[in-house]
């Protein structure tokens, strides 16, 4: 039979040794206890680089992660310092994010909505990202950008042009600093006119997908509004790699513009395509048949070879604009890499710093106070003028550039040339605009 | 009348590589019994051969130019290619225009040392397999193989264009154009695939191969290494592939995915032949291809939107359900 001891002043103290083991893990919790996800606690800050390192766009994914890792080189002070240099906003000063040494990790979106939402969850789960960043189509953007809402991280686009991202499928834990598809439109129609016309026949053929539904509807709206009329739009499944059949009809449908709304290997192979069948040398309704691109990348044009020649079409940015930001970017991704970058690694570059100067500019990390930074944002210096990140739908008002295949190029980069830079103001629309309504951004989300 | 000509050029053309890929896959079939999941990348590998070729006919010394500058302003580098300056310009610039055409000499022997490495190193070791183990490791292969590609020559696609004299259009008739680098593609397969009925035909090798395609036990009792011949079989199904691939690259320009892209329409051409059948596979391939052509107008998908995209599929299912060997399979195959 066994026996205890029960004495008063052991009860005291066991009671009080108890007490403070129970309450010493709220004691730290509630000081350090995460105000959003992903709070750095350490001394440095993990990002998140989400790009096409394996698919058909991974050599796209690969110059937007040479972008990435240059900016944050210069983040934590290291290279020349790029365009931190001529950044607009003087808050960074290369001693990482708010005092922290700026980390990344990447994953592989493949390309693929549900790869690249599983990579972007591990980077979030596993790796502590507190930002996801990168993506090379709409179709991913829209996937990840409503994965970070709900995780409750800022999601800084890469290259996405289609209407919806920052239309009915805008978040408020998103942002985008490219383009979009109206802004094409818009860039391109005026150029349009002056060279070919106001009485011109389109036949468009367009990728059957989200960004070339809204990549269409921008550009034939725009042309219909000069006075152009829509001879047909037909869609192409995004798999075609012959588009021989769909090329073969447009001579003889009474057109005399064929608008190609194809990006990336399907841009490639239709252009290639139309070249081949006379397009470019044909006449119609007594002018000259004209092929337009609306959206142009210079890695896209390289695979297109000679066939880019007199194109036009609309980009984000180029590297031969002259302004100071862009010859730092130039300057300084030139020297690491070899070659000049493409828009996609300016695009993704930009937003590296848009987000570190946000956070800066807030004193946080959490998804709201950065969010709030980046509502209304005006800035320059980035290669693209004056740009606003306009508050309502998170979409960067910037000039558009339209450019147009270089007939003598004088180097492997040297493909397009710069026609007209479109300012900022002739390709803003209203938040409410018919093409971007049906969604609502909501509020931002810090998670945790 | 004239979209019509057009479309038929088309499928004939399309019909043109689905055939001569067709033609390797059931050679390999008919005489290996293996179902080879890689032949797609042997069409792209072919395809890789003409960049590889115009790579190493374009390899140049360089001078630097001082009166110009490159992207960062440093002076620019000129770069001049060997053969230039070894055949002097016009005739070093005529033998880079005429690469595609070089490659098809280049990658014959290239694809049948390919094939004939891939048959020995990995799938002889399969053939007691079942059709499902050949099919899984050949379909690794072929991932593997792409994947080498890409890593040496990037994701994005390489333009491998005609030469200048074969580039532009045919006038065919009054309002029918044509380019003429598809019609020599298509002419190009009809004697390729004439070819490799003649040597089936009308050579004592092609008799056994076809010998011992009817029937392997009863001509290894005649004493004929029957192995050995099926192995040849494989490097020539292989260079058929290539060559398809090689004369494809001016149509569309080569990516390391080309060859999935045309794998499984290739394998529906070959069931719709009828399996180990050369001629049903040629046959299927140009009438799928015609087909698909058809299916892409825009007067025939505004009636039945999305057609294009199955028709292939549509019709192999009809035919199955008619004639389950496929239009000329033989009787015992696969059954």
């Amino acid at each position: 039979m066994s026996k205890t001891n029960l004495t008063r002043r052991g009860v005291l103290k066991s009671g009080a040794v108890a007490g403070a083991g129970v309450a010493l893990p709220t004691i730290f919790t509630a000081s350090s206890a995460a105000a959003y996800t992903n709070e750095p606690t350490g001394a440095s800050v993990t990002l998140g680089f989400n790009v096409p390192q394996t698919g058909p766009y991974a050599d796209e994914g690969a110059d937007e992660l040479r972008a990435y890792e240059l900016a944050v080189e210069h983040l934590n002070g290291g290279g020349d310092g790029g365009m931190l240099n001529t950044f607009s906003s003087k808050e960074l000063k290369g001693d990482g994010i708010l005092g922290k040494k700026v980390e990344f990790v990447t994953g592989d979106t493949q390309t693929k909505s549900d790869a690249a939402r599983a990579s972007a969850k591990s980077m979030i789960e596993k790796d502590g990202a507190v930002m996801i960043t990168g993506g090379s189509s709409s179709g991913v953007a829209i996937a990840v950008q409503g994965l970070c809402q709900e995780a409750g991280v800022i999601f800084m686009a890469g290259l996405t042009h289609s209407n919806d991202t920052t239309g009915k499928d805008k978040k408020a834990n998103g942002f985008r600093h490219f383009f979009n598809g109206y802004m094409s439109g818009a860039a391109l129609a005026p150029v349009l006119k002056g060279l070919y016309g106001d009485d011109r026949k389109a036949y468009h053929l367009t990728a059957d997908y989200t960004w070339g539904w809204t990549q269409q509807e921008s550009i034939a709206a725009a042309t219909e509004a000069l006075g152009w009329e829509t001879v047909n739009n037909v869609l192409t499944p995004l798999a075609s790699t012959d588009f021989s059949s769909y090329i073969a009809p447009v001579l003889n449908s009474g057109a005399d513009v064929l608008v190609l709304n194809h990006y990336g290997g399907n841009m490639v192979n239709s252009l290639t395509n139309a070249v081949q069948f006379g397009l470019r040398e044909a006449q119609a309704n007594g002018k000259n048949f004209e092929i337009v691109v609306p959206l142009f990348s210079r890695l896209m044009a390289r695979g297109a070879g000679e066939n880019i020649k007199g194109i036009l079409g609309s980009t984000n940015w180029h590297w031969s604009l002259q302004d100071e930001g862009s010859k730092a970017f130039v300057k300084s991704f030139g020297t690491k890499y070899g070659f000049p970058p493409s828009q996609a690694a300016h695009t993704t570059y930009c937003q590296t710093l848009l987000y570190a100067d946000a956070c800066q500019r807030a004193g946080t990390f959490n998804p709201c106070g950065v969010a709030e930074a980046l509502e209304g944002f005006e800035f320059d210096g980035l290669g693209n003028g004056k740009t606003l990140y306009r508050a309502e739908d998170h979409q960067c008002f910037k000039d558009v550039l339209v450019v147009k295949g270089k007939e003598n190029p004088t180097s492997e980069f040297d493909l397009l040339e710069v026609v007209e830079v479109t300012p900022a103001a002739q390709v803003t629309y209203d938040p409410e605009h018919p093409m971007f309504a049906g969604g609502q951004l909501g509020s931002c989300n810090p998670g945790a | 009348m004239d979209v019509f000509l057009t479309q038929i050029l088309n499928g004939l053309d399309k019909g043109s590589a689905y055939a001569l890929i067709a033609l390797g896959l059931t050679l390999i079939f008919g005489t290996l019994g293996v179902v080879n999941f890689a032949h797609g990348a042997l069409f792209m590998i072919g395809a890789f051969c003409s960049v590889f070729l115009q790579r190493l006919l374009n390899l140049s010394y360089e001078t630097v130019d001082p009166t110009k500058t490159d992207f960062l302003g440093n002076p620019a580098v000129i770069k001049t290619p060997y053969v230039e300056s070894w055949f002097g310009p016009e005739m070093g610039a005529a033998i880079i225009d005429w690469s595609v055409p070089l490659a098809v000499l280049f990658a014959i022997p290239i694809m049948i040392a390919i094939g004939f490495i891939m048959e020995r190193g990995l799938i002889k070791h399969f053939y007691k397999r079942e059709h499902a183990d050949q099919i899984l490791v050949t379909f690794g292969l072929a991932i593997v193989l792409q994947e080498v590609i890409k890593a040496v020559y990037g994701a994005n696609p390489i333009q491998t264009p005609a030469p200048d004299a074969l580039s532009g259009v045919a006038v065919l008739a009054e309002g029918v154009v044509y380019p003429v680098w598809r019609i020599v593609y298509f002419f190009f397969s009809v004697v390729v695939i004439g070819a490799v009925f003649a040597f089936l035909q009308f050579t004592t090798f092609g008799m056994v191969v076809r010998a011992g395609m009817a029937d392997r036990e009863t001509v290894g009792l005649l004493g004929i290494d029957i192995d050995k011949r099926f192995t040849l079989m494989f490097g020539l199904a292989a260079a058929v592939a290539g060559l398809a691939g090689v004369m494809y690259g001016p149509i569309n320009a080569p990516n390391y995915h080309m060859g999935m892209d045309f794998l499984v329409l290739s394998f529906v051409v070959v069931v719709v032949g009828g399996m180990g059948s050369l001629p049903g596979a040629v046959a299927a391939g140009f009438l799928l291809g015609i087909l698909e052509s058809f299916a892409s107008m825009t007067a025939v998908t505004d009636i039945i939107p999305g057609i294009n995209q199955i028709i292939i599929y549509l019709v192999a299912i009809i035919i199955l359900l008619v004639r389950p060997r496929g239009l000329m399979g033989r009787k015992g195959v696969m059954e």
